[in-house]
């Protein structure tokens, strides 16, 4: 006869999505705080490679995502173009994934609209291009005739950001925001090992164990791995500032917490379940 | 009628359609899945028009200012002779073009992947242990080396699999594990993370057009 442990082994998979779906409202509709730690990683470290860039600098700010990734890379687009217009740093953004032009635009506009940045002098948005890594290879002798217009179809020689501004190396820094390929691997490949322009970036959880190598390896001065990577840096980014808009991916964490030890919970009784149904099962023989 | 609330609406009603899969399939979900499906395709042939066909190839064959480039003739063919697989008789030709892309994705690819994630992983594999200084630095650079040392044996056939060989197999197949475990745990993350960002479009997005405020 079944214990008690083992039914529950067997519950019905609806009855965990029903616990899956609490865990997650829950902390969002009480507003549940969690504290997020931050300590040396990834994350602070490149955070302090964007602090070191003196004021002035030009980065390189490429948006290769779209929708279906927005609750993990649009708010590290936020915190990440809060801090660079805070620090005076003008940005060069672009895409590589279409619909990335349109997320960056909004992050990009906000940020300056509360901050008074002026579009064209301190930051554009150069549009998306196809091409992945062979537009990254052409970008490297000639951003001008790979992009010689915005997105508004604004030529980009007529702009005071592009001034000085020829090819990848005359950027301090590449970010690169990426949902997949084309995106960080291309910008490492095409750019950081071959221009030896430092790289950052952010990405989806899923494909961020593939990226811990690049980092000691030095190919990468840091990155932002998922939403934990996102709220890791809306709380530094915060902490420098009294009035940074409020982000979407540290209250997420709560959610995010509370939903890890419920899948936590099901894998030992899972577990518990298993075990127990075979020593009983090896019992009745 | 205020749009903005409208498509509040709209993606309200088709999220919640799409979790209701996960009761059973359902018309609600079909319906939602198969607008999505014919939505992306249509979206994605447009786009790809305007944004790639039409400034990458038709404003350099047919200029604004300037005579007609013949040239760039060449990458409207091959173009055309990869719609030629449709047509068994003429599927021949998409072998031409294909043959141009794989050759010069491979032309640009090979050594820019060799040197990224083979030869600058192994330079970065051949490390002093007492790199970093402290002892924590140390038993990290053991973990690694010794790490990436018996999961390449774990991979080595040509020997039977026992004594030190088949110890250091299954420290390597132990580590491939570990791996295993973390990349997991991201996806998980990836995954709820998505949740996440549904249930605060749902909770702060769409119930404050029904008048509630969380």
């Amino acid at each position: 006869m079944a214990t008690f442990i083992e039914k529950l082994g067997n519950t019905d998979r609806r009855v965990i999505f029903i616990l899956m779906a609490l865990a997650v409202v829950l902390p969002l509709a009480l507003r549940m705080n969690l504290p997020i730690l931050i300590d040396e990683g990834p994350s602070k470290d490149h955070y302090d490679f964007v602090e070191a860039l003196p004021e002035g600098s030009r980065v390189l700010l490429s948006f290769d995502y779209d929708p279906s990734t927005m609750p993990e890379l649009q708010p590290m687009a936020v915190a990440l173009c809060q801090q660079l217009m805070t620090k005076n740093i003008k940005i060069v953004s672009m895409a590589l994934w279409p619909m990335g032009v349109s997320l960056g635009n909004e992050a990009l506009t906000a940020i300056s609209d509360s901050l008074g940045r002026e579009e064209y002098v301190d930051w554009v948005n150069l549009g998306y291009k196809t091409g992945g890594g062979v537009l990254i290879v052409r970008m490297g002798s000639d951003i001008h005739s790979v992009f010689p217009t915005d997105y508004n179809g604004y030529p980009i020689a007529d702009m005071p950001i592009m001034d000085g501004i020829n090819k990848l190396g005359d950027f301090d820094m590449i970010i690169s925001l990426s949902a997949g390929d084309p995106g960080i691997p291309a910008w490492v490949m095409m750019a950081g090992d071959r221009y030896n322009i430092p790289i950052g970036g952010g990405c989806t959880a899923v494909s961020s164990p593939q990226f811990y190598p690049y980092l000691d390896t030095g190919q990468m001065v840091g990155f932002l791995g998922g939403l934990k990577g996102a709220a890791d840096y809306e709380t530094m980014v915060r902490a420098e500032l009294d009035d940074a808009p409020p982000g979407t991916a540290t209250p997420g964490m709560a959610a995010q917490s509370v939903a890890h030890l419920v899948i936590m919970l099901f894998i030992i009784i899972g577990n518990i379940a298993y075990l127990s149904e075979k020593k009983r099962k090896g019992g009745a023989k | 009628m205020n749009w903005e609330v409208f498509g509040i609406w709209m993606g309200a009603l088709l999220t919640l359609s799409l979790y209701s899969f996960l009761y059973r399939d359902n018309p609600f979900y079909k319906f939602t899945e198969h607008l999505f499906v014919g939505m992306s395709a249509g979206y994605w042939v447009i786009y790809t028009i305007e944004n790639v066909l039409i400034p990458n190839w038709w404003d350099k064959l047919v200029p604004a200012e300037g005579p007609m480039q013949p040239v760039w003739l060449v990458p409207g063919v091959l173009a055309l002779f990869m719609l030629f697989r449709i047509v068994p008789k003429l599927a021949g030709f998409s072998r031409l073009s294909l043959a141009f892309i794989v050759g010069t994705g491979a032309g640009i690819s090979i050594t820019a992947m060799l040197q990224t994630n083979a030869l600058e992983q192994v330079h970065g594999t051949i490390i002093a242990l007492s790199r970093g200084g402290g002892w924590f630095d140390w038993v990290s650079n053991l973990i690694l080396v010794t790490g990436v040392v018996c999961g390449l044996v774990y991979f080595f056939f040509s020997k039977p699999h026992t004594g030190v060989i088949g110890g250091a197999a299954n420290i390597g197949i132990t580590v491939l594990m570990v791996a295993f475990g973390a990349s997991f745990g991201y996806t998980v993350m990836a995954r709820i993370s998505l949740l996440i960002g549904q249930t605060q479009f749902l909770l702060f997005d769409w119930l404050p057009t029904m008048g509630v405020n969380l």
